[in-house]
């Protein structure tokens, strides 16, 4: 087990590396000029050169890269935002625990509802609860998470008066954020569980978990459930990712100021390093939440935890090949 | 295991019809997914015919009727600066709906092609571009999408490039896996056997066999980058106003969110009644095409 950890962890890291290379490169390339934004139309000409060669962006590629990349990941230094001048870092400090909190919130409540209510509308198929809630789920993945955003603050904000419509504070501000990026997740889960419950309905193992006689109740929670889950738990990682990207959306919608509003306000702005050093730490958490999932996705599936366990003792397998 | 033995002589002696006429029975059964198909048509019939429908066109100002409320002349009312909302909406189907269909079908076709050839020759190539593959999935698919849009710029093309180069990596993987379990089945052999050649074997053989899991999930496909292009325009990239796609009207009427609520239910309601009408026609075609999942 140790040894598929250590491997995941060295792929981790040179995943990052790449990554960063091809969000520097795809940066590169877009237009528009700091140094003008920077100093405004007032500028003259030699003041923009001047601004950027200081810089370093009239620089070859391969040496902005190079730069790059020492200061990213050696130095831990993200740059400084072209436009407020305060380090890219020092933001996050404040941003990125809002932004990973509420993606954790979004992704914690998808799977603490969806699966549930997924194995219940499974096990209590073409009831009335399953067809309702099938409905409701069907409908929470065909509507748009930023306008479910939008109608609750008409909602909840306008008509109501209940509930701040953006902004940022006390748990308050919470709340709408919270649901708006959970009913995808809640209503993915709670399909995906369905199904995975149902394959297993018909599996071999549970007519033969029948025919030895348990009961019921064992049958479902010691044979079948367990089995659904792998698929489920597997998407797990998926979901934080969806989570992740859907919270720009969701925190611009509340003006919500984790790193979404951040990299939006980078983009309009122009501002090359808020860009891509949100994008990057976004990138970087929703890798880890995939190999954490995977992590214990090995750990729970003994076909996947044999292979490396077995490695381990590679003699043993010699032998059993040179025995045959 | 065992009913499904006794059942396959009986089942043949009845039924003669080709794989297709079954399909195609099963889903018209199906009603949900009929009532997907038919407000699938009524849409699309609805944005072709757009011309015939509203008798304004869509970027047309008219000073008289800012934020007119519907009337008759007006049956959704008019926007900020006069425009027809109808006209907006339908014309904006073109967009929304040309997006979901464009980059879904790119996706599909490219995923197959790939899929099938990683999956088929498996070893070294499968091997490094799975790797390349995982590092592609590093970056959330929105986040590449706006990585991508903002490098580029706004425009139809510009976004259709940015939402397919996130989506590509899911449909090779896709397909990929359908090929893995299909790559040592008997009939491959036999095409082998008879000197066919790979590509040949691949895409005459093979593809046809693995092509049903890739429709259904091309479907579903089109509905989730509905609804990932007008986040993309609601943020301020993709398809920019004045052009009337689904989520720029949404990202040109949120200023209005206090006064003009109307401006934001009507985007809002097209997006989610397309995406659903994919979502059960794709659901109905997945049971449709695998009996075995439905009871």
């Amino acid at each position: 087990m140790s040894r598929y950890v250590l491997k995941r962890l060295g792929w981790l890291i040179l995943t990052t590396i790449v990554v960063a290379i091809i969000i520097f490169t795809i940066m590169y390339f877009v237009p528009g000029d700091p140094g003008r934004l920077i100093l405004g139309n007032t500028a003259t000409e030699e003041e923009i050169l001047a601004y950027d060669e200081a810089l370093g962006l009239n620089d070859p590629f391969l040496i902005q890269l190079g730069r790059y990349l020492k200061e990213t990941f050696l130095e831990f230094d993200l740059g400084t935002s072209y436009v407020f001048k305060v380090p890219v870092m020092q933001e996050f400090a404040e941003r990125l625990p809002r932004t990973l909190i509420l993606g954790l919130l979004c992704m914690v409540i998808s799977a603490a509802i969806g699966i549930p209510l997924g194995v219940v509308c499974a096990l209590k198929r073409n009831s009335l609860v399953d067809h309702g809630a099938m409905i409701l789920a069907m409908a929470g993945v065909s509507v748009p998470q930023f306008w479910l955003a939008l109608l609750m603050v008409i909602l909840f904000s306008v008509n109501l008066g209940w509930l701040p419509p953006y902004g940022f504070g006390g748990i308050e501000y919470w709340i709408m954020p919270v649901i708006a990026g959970s009913v995808g997740g809640i209503a993915m889960n709670a399909r995906q569980t369905r199904s995975a419950v149902l394959e297993t309905i018909r599996a071999d193992f549970v007519t033969t978990a029948r025919a030895k006689g348990l009961s019921e109740n064992k049958v479902i929670y010691k044979h079948m459930l367990p089995n659904a889950m792998i698929p489920i738990i597997n998407l797990l990682g998926g979901t934080f990712a969806m989570a992740i990207g859907g919270t720009v959306v969701i925190e611009s919608v509340f003006q919500f100021p984790g790193i979404g509003t951040y990299m939006l306000t980078g983009i309009n702005q122009r501002d090359y390093p808020v860009v891509r050093s949100c994008i990057l730490i976004l990138a970087i958490f929703s890798t880890v939440a995939m190999l954490l999932v995977d992590l214990v996705y090995a750990y729970l599936d003994p076909r996947i935890k044999a292979q490396y366990v077995n490695a381990s003792s590679k003699k043993l397998k010699k032998k059993e090949g040179e025995s045959k | 295991m065992s009913k499904t033995k006794a059942k396959a002589p009986a089942e043949q002696a009845v039924k003669k019809e080709s794989a297709m006429t079954g399909i195609l029975k099963r889903l018209a059964k199906d009603k949900a997914a009929m009532f997907g198909l038919i407000l699938l048509i009524v849409l699309i019939l609805a944005c072709i015919c757009a011309p015939l429908l509203t008798p304004y066109e869509p970027t047309k100002m008219d000073s008289t009727a800012v934020f007119a409320t519907p009337s008759f002349a007006h049956p959704l009312g008019c926007d900020r600066l006069g425009r027809d909302m109808l006209s907006r909406m339908l014309y904006g189907g073109r967009f929304s709906l040309g997006l979901g269909l464009l980059v879904s079908l790119i996706g599909m076709v490219l995923g197959i092609f790939f899929g099938a050839i990683f999956g088929y020759y498996g070893g070294k190539v499968d091997n490094i571009s799975m790797r390349v593959m995982d590092i592609w999935q590093a970056i959330p698919s929105t986040l590449l999408a706006i990585l991508i849009s903002t490098a580029l710029g706004s425009g139809f093309i510009q976004t259709v490039i940015a939402l397919t180069v996130g989506g590509i990596p899911g449909s090779i993987r896709g397909t990929r896996a359908m090929v893995l379990k299909e790559r040592e089945m008997d009939y491959l052999e036999a095409a082998r056997a008879m000197n066919c050649s790979d590509f040949k074997i691949i895409f005459k053989h093979m593809v046809p066999n693995v092509l049903s899991p890739t429709i259904v999930g091309t479907t579903m496909h089109i509905g989730s980058t509905i609804m990932e292009a007008a986040s993309l325009s609601y943020i301020g990239l993709g398809v920019q106003p004045p052009t009337p796609e689904w989520g720029a009207i949404l990202a040109d009427g949120k200023s209005y969110i206090l006064s003009y609520p109307h401006l934001l239910v009507y985007p809002g309601i097209a997006i989610a009644l397309t995406v659903l009408a994919f979502n059960l026609f794709g659901d109905g075609l997945r049971d449709a095409l695998d009996p075995r999942l439905k009871d």
